[in-house]
């Protein structure tokens, strides 16, 4: 029975010493420990966020690096195709420049060359007409210089004019 | 589960034992000096106002421990002023058996000892009917008993582990745990989680962790200490009556003030039962409300005091039989039932804060429609 029945003096003594104990553990030693374990796991846990945050935009990143460069990629292709085109396009707008200044070249050369030539025959023809004058005076001059020749070419072109 | 098999092989042991002893007691009976397994079981388990180390009687050493009576005023004085008293003889008038108690010497003249229990002699010598002092009061016992002693042991080493962690913690802040901490942690954490937070709602468990940390830790240390079987171990601190019915009266008190209207709704009218049943239902729920905290009472001293009864039946097969090769058997099975006391120890001090939990959450629970 002794054994069941509880005494007075050590429910004092417990309750006093579980009173403290209490007191000081949950104001001292409780709050402390807790703080830091909490403090840590949730330290972890922004951690492992972090991580995980900082590897998805690492992802994003390469993503974009990699769309970057295709775009520089490109870019550099349309660039250079560009560059081929109007190098292409220059030589050929030179060539069309120096063609068509080569014909107008040759145009006015022909021009000047005709009319180089009309101007010659002109002269030629100026000259060939008092050369003329000049060889028909002569021969006149020989063909009026006697009675007898004069008489014989009226008669010739008496001639000439029956034969008309 | 393991409860359960725990008990069931308890039992058997205890069957075991039962059997060998009594055939073994009955054929030592022809000896000059009876063993008495009982007697000395039930002292060892029970508080005193000494702490004995070894030896037998006025031959043995103790520490003897200061006893306080409130009798008139304080009285202070040594305990070894009762133990090492008179012994006087007095016959019980019903039964007529013999009875020995010790009356105090010097300081402690006005009083007797009988069973560990303190009587004043104002009424003279005590006289005893069936068992029981009849003519004599106890004056309220308020001294340093073993059980006392023990609990400032536990509490020192309580205090000792914890500000030693909790300096740990201050000093390195949220760093990882080493040496002692990282030993205690687990607990502290299995408590706040697997106790505190699967139980009580998940809003307000933060506020009866410190309770729980410190029910747990009370109780595991001193259930531990009570396994060490010299100083300042061995004394049945967790498996004593009174200190169970403070913790489990501590629970009580936690669970009735956190109780919200939903608690007491339940209490005074049971959702669901008709008003004509609740003058029976009323009292039935307000007894439960006590005998919740009953059960952790007796769980946790009839556990430990098994535990210390098992291992001191077991060391007496050795002494009954008066023969050392009975050693062969009984040291291996109190070398296992210890093994098996450590995890009571935990086991125990788990259960004792895990239904406290459990009695606080369903105190704090809200109403769910």
């Amino acid at each position: 029975m002794d054994l069941i029945t509880p005494s007075i003096g050590l429910l004092f003594w417990t309750a006093l010493v579980f009173c403290i104990l209490l007191f000081i553990l949950a104001k001292f030693i409780w709050k402390p420990i807790l703080k830091a374990v909490n403090e840590r796991e949730q330290k972890i846990a922004d951690s492992l966020e972090l991580a995980e945050k900082t590897k998805a935009e690492m992802q994003s990143l390469q993503l974009q690096n990699e769309n970057l460069l295709k775009e520089a990629r490109a870019e550099r292709d349309k660039i250079v195709k560009d560059a081929h085109q109007i190098a292409s396009k220059m030589v050929d707008d030179a060539k069309s420049v120096a063609k068509s200044e080569s014909a107008k070249i040759i145009a006015t050369a022909h021009q000047a060359i005709e009319m180089e030539k009309t101007a010659a025959m002109q002269e030629l023809k100026d000259q060939v007409a008092v050369l003329s004058i000049q060889i028909a005076e002569k021969i006149i001059r020989q063909e009026l210089s006697s009675d007898e020749k004069q008489k014989t070419l009226a008669s010739k072109l008496a001639e000439d004019i029956n034969l008309n | 589960m393991k409860n359960k098999i725990f008990y069931t092989f308890k039992s058997l042991l205890i069957s075991f034992l039962l059997i060998f002893s009594s055939f073994y007691v009955s054929a030592s009976d022809s000896s000059e000096e009876k063993f008495n397994v009982g007697e000395m079981i039930m002292h060892h388990i029970k508080d005193a106002h000494e702490w004995h180390l070894w030896g037998e009687g006025h031959s043995g050493t103790s520490i003897y421990l200061p006893v306080i009576v409130l009798n008139n005023g304080l009285q202070v004085f040594s305990s070894s002023n009762l133990y090492h008293g008179t012994e006087v003889e007095a016959v019980d008038i019903k039964s007529g058996k013999k009875i020995t108690y010790l009356k105090g010497e010097g300081s402690a003249s006005n009083y007797a000892l009988y069973h560990e229990k303190i009587y004043s002699l104002k009424n003279g010598d005590l006289q005893f009917e069936d068992g029981h002092v009849h003519n004599a009061v106890t004056p309220i016992d308020f001294s340093i008993t073993k059980n006392v002693l023990s609990l400032f042991f536990g509490s020192i080493i309580l205090l000792f582990i914890f500000i030693s962690i909790a300096r740990f913690y201050k000093k390195n802040g949220a760093v990882a745990p080493k040496g002692l901490a990282k030993f205690i942690e687990p607990l502290i954490i299995m408590v706040r989680d697997d106790i505190a937070k699967a139980n009580i709602n998940h809003h307000k468990y933060q506020k009866y962790v410190p309770y729980l940390l410190t029910i747990f830790f009370f109780i595991y240390i001193n259930n531990m200490l009570g396994l060490v079987p010299f100083l300042p171990g061995g004394a049945n601190l967790t498996g004593n009556i009174t200190v169970t019915l403070f913790l489990a009266f501590c629970t009580l008190l936690v669970t009735v003030f956190s109780g919200n209207r939903n608690y007491w709704g339940h209490i005074f009218s049971t959702p669901g039962v008709p008003y004509v049943l609740l003058p029976i239902m009323i009292p039935i729920e307000l007894v439960g409300i006590i005998t919740k905290p009953f059960a952790l009472m007796i769980r946790l001293f009839a556990n430990i005091t098994a535990g210390h009864i098992i291992i001191l039946a077991l060391i007496s097969i050795i002494f009954i039989n008066k023969n050392l090769a009975w050693g062969g058997l009984s040291v291996p099975m109190a070398l296992f039932i210890s093994v098996l006391e450590l995890l009571v120890a935990f086991l125990q001090a788990f259960l004792f804060s895990l239904l406290s939990a459990l009695f606080i959450g369903a105190a704090v629970e809200e109403a769910h429609h």
